[in-house]
């Protein structure tokens, strides 16, 4: 800007905030929790022929919440039977007019209950109640709307197309979005008149548990949908089982890559959501402070435990040195804490685990001679907390340029043209979604036809609905979920 | 009386009788606005939540802040002197309750709020330029200043010249703004944008940068006599815009909306989008004002809520 400086030398500097406020928490009265949890399959809790239980905590306390079955090899069998026993049943023979009834009933019913759901969310999860309250639930009883909406009318969404259910599906889900992730899954397997195995996180099975009895309550038939709780062990039962017609899997690449290896040369057919990397462009006649709002958001949404998290922020040079001044001042008004508290925007890292992994990357990244700065907050003593971080001066050659961190932590680099920004943006084996800042129209359709992402989004960021495809592409896996695309991976002239 | 600090210098930062490219080029340097992201981010700090104490002391804040405002063609001597004895004690049932900052009226009520204002801590306030619309010859404008300035009053709310601003005249914009200021001499002046005239959140950006830059001591949102009021978005627009001036600068415009703001939980949701954008240092009467008239009343209505612990009717509080 072509304005003089101040005349006193100093760097005028705005102290964000100032107004307190006082923690706002959500009541837990909506939610009972029981003891234990049995497996859920034909329609009525099970006990585990393993006879094993773990516990499930709240991250922000580290209090156990529960304990619940792990299921076991004969679990998934008997599971995978009454999924069978359902489709070749009522499920299988009722018709998309009659499926409809059912999905529209559990979308109302989830609206219902929503916030019952938004607070077990948040205390299995750790998430911010805001955003379990605000995006979660909606958009998950968004999802079964929208699927609700196609299941009379396959025939018209793939004109000429085997529209026929496949089966019985496997599907595996990640503990970011337990919800939002069953719904995406659920939702057009019950849809396209497909029988569901469900096999949720180990760190976040309660929604999921919570939403059988649902299902029950709005009359789902028995075994229309079945919930396996356990760790890797019993995902892998569930993805192997020789029953499964089609498995559907959101997690990391890692776990991806096992999984086909273990589907090659069967029938199966497989859909994989995988990590990500994120390229997030910032041009520098972006509107600016959107962008800044843009790019918090884009990484720190849900403790940057987002696989399209924008967690590679590419900051046009000649901007670079305001950007990050303004980002560290918009840092600064972060709030992160008591999930339950209205007024929290960064909640507790899911887990233990998670966070030993969020540490160590942060560790290489000092090694590798980046700059940090962090958020100086004062963190709660019991349960998983990360200070919102970032990291200027990265380069592509360091770890955390490169590898999916899954946690509140940015690698900022520079590019100088939109040919390197483009090269750079691309230089991931990822391709899950990308970001572009700027104000010129054309430079967003110049940068979306070269970026290698499933979804780009443009003057914004981590936007969802029902109605728009997800997926990515290399390693992020593939597969549509969402849309009419989301259709495709469930019907027999599908993918 | 809030003391405001001594206004900003009336020579402007872009330089006296500038060309119309210079302005032009200077408003071209300001960064574009994305309509989506304010909204989105202003929806999203409308959800934080502010509790008893600090809502108490918010409230009382905002009491401070008000600029209790008549503006009609009805106005009379007598409305005004009440209005004043208002703004002096809002309730008088409970001298804990601070005065407003000033009482906003047209030039002519200027001589009859300044007697009835003689020795309490409230500033006069006037609307000049040919308030609402600004359709008149500057020099007319700088007339009507004048006079109000002459007869007492301590701040000017003028209006700029939307139909230059949008015509792409932005010299003569920023021009008057400069004539009005000198005319102000030691009052302060606040400059209204009229946003609602003004089309995209851009035009408002770059309005807010043009009337700082000609030395507005405040900019504010709305005459209140069009059908768009203040909103948050754009208030938020115009807090950047302050964010970004203050930053190269390092002066300190302040922020006043106006119109439709009505009740304390509105209020509120301001100060939250003023802390979390420009922060403690303006959370001062010095630098935010609300323009307003019927919202006094709910702020004390929901302060008496907040300390007894139940709604009185409205009947309990003064009408004026």
């Amino acid at each position: 800007m072509d304005l003089p400086a101040s005349t006193d030398g100093e760097k005028p500097e705005i102290v964000p905030a100032g107004l307190d406020y006082v923690s706002s928490l959500e009541s837990t009265d909506v939610v009972s929790i029981d003891e234990s949890y049995g497996l859920w399959i034909d329609g009525k809790p099970s006990e585990p022929a393993t006879d094993r239980y773990f516990p499930t905590v709240n991250p922000a306390t580290e209090e156990t919440l529960s304990r619940v079955a792990e299921g076991g090899a004969e679990d998934v069998d008997r599971a995978v039977k009454a999924a069978r026993k359902a489709y070749g049943g009522v499920w299988g023979r009722i018709g998309g007019g009659e499926r409809a009834k059912y999905l529209y009933r559990l979308a109302r019913m989830l609206q219902e209950r929503s916030r019952e759901f938004a607070v077990l969310e948040t205390l299995d999860g750790g998430k911010p109640i805001t955003e379990s309250r605000d995006i979660d639930l909606p958009l998950a009883a968004a999802h079964f709307f929208y699927y609700a909406g196609w299941a009379d009318k396959l025939e018209y969404a793939f004109p000429g197309l085997d529209t026929r259910p496949l089966g019985v599906v496997g599907q595996v889900i990640p503990w970011n979005f337990p919800m939002l992730m069953l719904a995406w899954k659920v939702a057009p397997a019950l849809a396209t008149g497909n029988t569901v195995v469900l096999k949720p996180a180990e760190t976040t099975p309660l929604t999921a548990l919570a939403f059988a009895r649902l299902a029950d309550e709005a009359g789902l038939p028995p075994g229309a949908l079945n919930i396996v709780t356990g760790d890797g062990e019993t995902g892998a039962e569930v993805v192997s089982h020789p029953g499964v017609d089609k498995v559907a899997f959101t997690g990391s690449t890692e776990v991806g890559r096992r999984i086909q290896r273990t589907l090659a040369g069967t029938r199966k057919r497989l859909t994989l959501e995988l990590g990500g990397k994120a390229p997030h462009v910032i041009f520098d006649d972006a509107p600016i402070d959107q962008a800044i709002e843009g790019v918090i958001n884009g990484i720190f949404f849900n403790q940057g435990h987002v696989c399209c998290a924008g967690s590679r922020l590419l900051v046009q040079e000649s901007i670079y040195d305001g950007f990050i001044d303004r980002l560290k001042v918009r840092l600064a008004t972060l709030r992160v804490g008591d999930p339950l508290d209205k007024n929290t925007d960064v909640g507790a890292i899911n887990s233990r685990a998670q966070l030993d992994r969020i540490a160590e990357l942060v560790d290489t990244g000092l090694a590798e001679g980046a700059e940090m700065y962090q958020l100086s907050c004062s963190l709660p003593e019991r349960g998983y907390w990360f200070a919102p971080t970032l990291f200027m001066g990265v380069s592509q050659s360091h770890r955390i340029a490169q590898e999916e961190i899954f946690g509140p932590v940015l690698s900022i680099m520079t590019f100088r043209t939109p040919t390197e920004a483009v090269e750079k943006a691309n230089n991931t084996p990822y391709g899950l979604s990308a970001g572009v800042w700027t104000s010129k129209g054309s430079r967003i359709l110049w940068m979306a036809d070269r970026l290698k992402a499933g979804v780009v989004w443009a003057n914004t960021y981590n936007k969802f609905d029902p109605s728009s495809p997800f997926g990515g592409y290399q390693e992020s896996g593939f597969g549509r979920e969402g849309g009419r695309h989301g259709l495709l991976p469930y019907v027999k002239g599908g993918m | 009386m809030t003391v405001l600090p001594a206004p900003a210098s009336a020579s402007p930062v872009l330089g006296a009788a500038v060309s119309n490219a210079v302005v032009e080029s200077f408003l071209r340097s300001v960064s574009p606005v994305d309509e989506v992201g304010v909204t989105e981010r202003a929806a999203s700090l409308s959800t934080r939540s502010v509790k008893r104490e600090s809502k108490l002391a918010a409230l009382e804040m905002a009491i401070r802040m008000c600029d209790l405002t008549t503006l009609e063609g009805r106005d009379t001597p007598g409305k005004t002197i009440q209005l004043a004895a208002k703004a002096v004690r809002p309730d008088p049932t409970d001298p804990t309750i601070p005065p407003v900052a000033a009482l906003c009226v047209y030039p002519n009520m200027v001589p009859f709020a300044v007697q009835a204002l003689e020795g309490s801590d409230v500033a006069v306030a006037s609307v000049a330029t040919y308030f609402p619309s600004g359709q008149a010859p500057i020099s007319v404008k700088v007339e009507d200043v004048a006079w109000a300035v002459a007869e007492g009053a301590d701040e000017i709310d003028m209006v700029i010249n939307r139909g230059a601003f949008l015509s792409g005249d932005y010299r003569v914009v920023h021009d008057e703004i400069v004539a009005v200021k000198e005319a102000c001499r030691t009052a302060h002046l606040k400059v209204i944008l009229e946003t609602g005239e003004l089309g995209p959140y851009d035009n408002v950006r770059r309005a807010s940068m043009l009337a700082m830059a000609a030395g507005a001591d405040f900019v504010k949102t709305s005459t209140g006599k069009t059908a768009s009021n203040a909103t948050l978005p754009v208030t938020l627009v115009m807090l950047e815009a302050i964010r970004d001036f203050y930053r190269s600068t390092g002066r300190a415009v302040g922020m006043k909306p106006a119109g439709g703001i009505s009740t304390a939980k509105v209020a509120i949701r301001y100060l939250v989008l003023l802390s979390e954008t420009l922060g403690r240092d303006w959370l001062t009467p010095t630098r935010f004002r609300f323009g307003a008239s019927s919202l006094l009343n709910d702020l004390l209505m929901q302060i008496r809520w907040i300390r007894e612990g139940r709604y009185q009717s409205p009947d309990y509080f003064t009408k004026d």
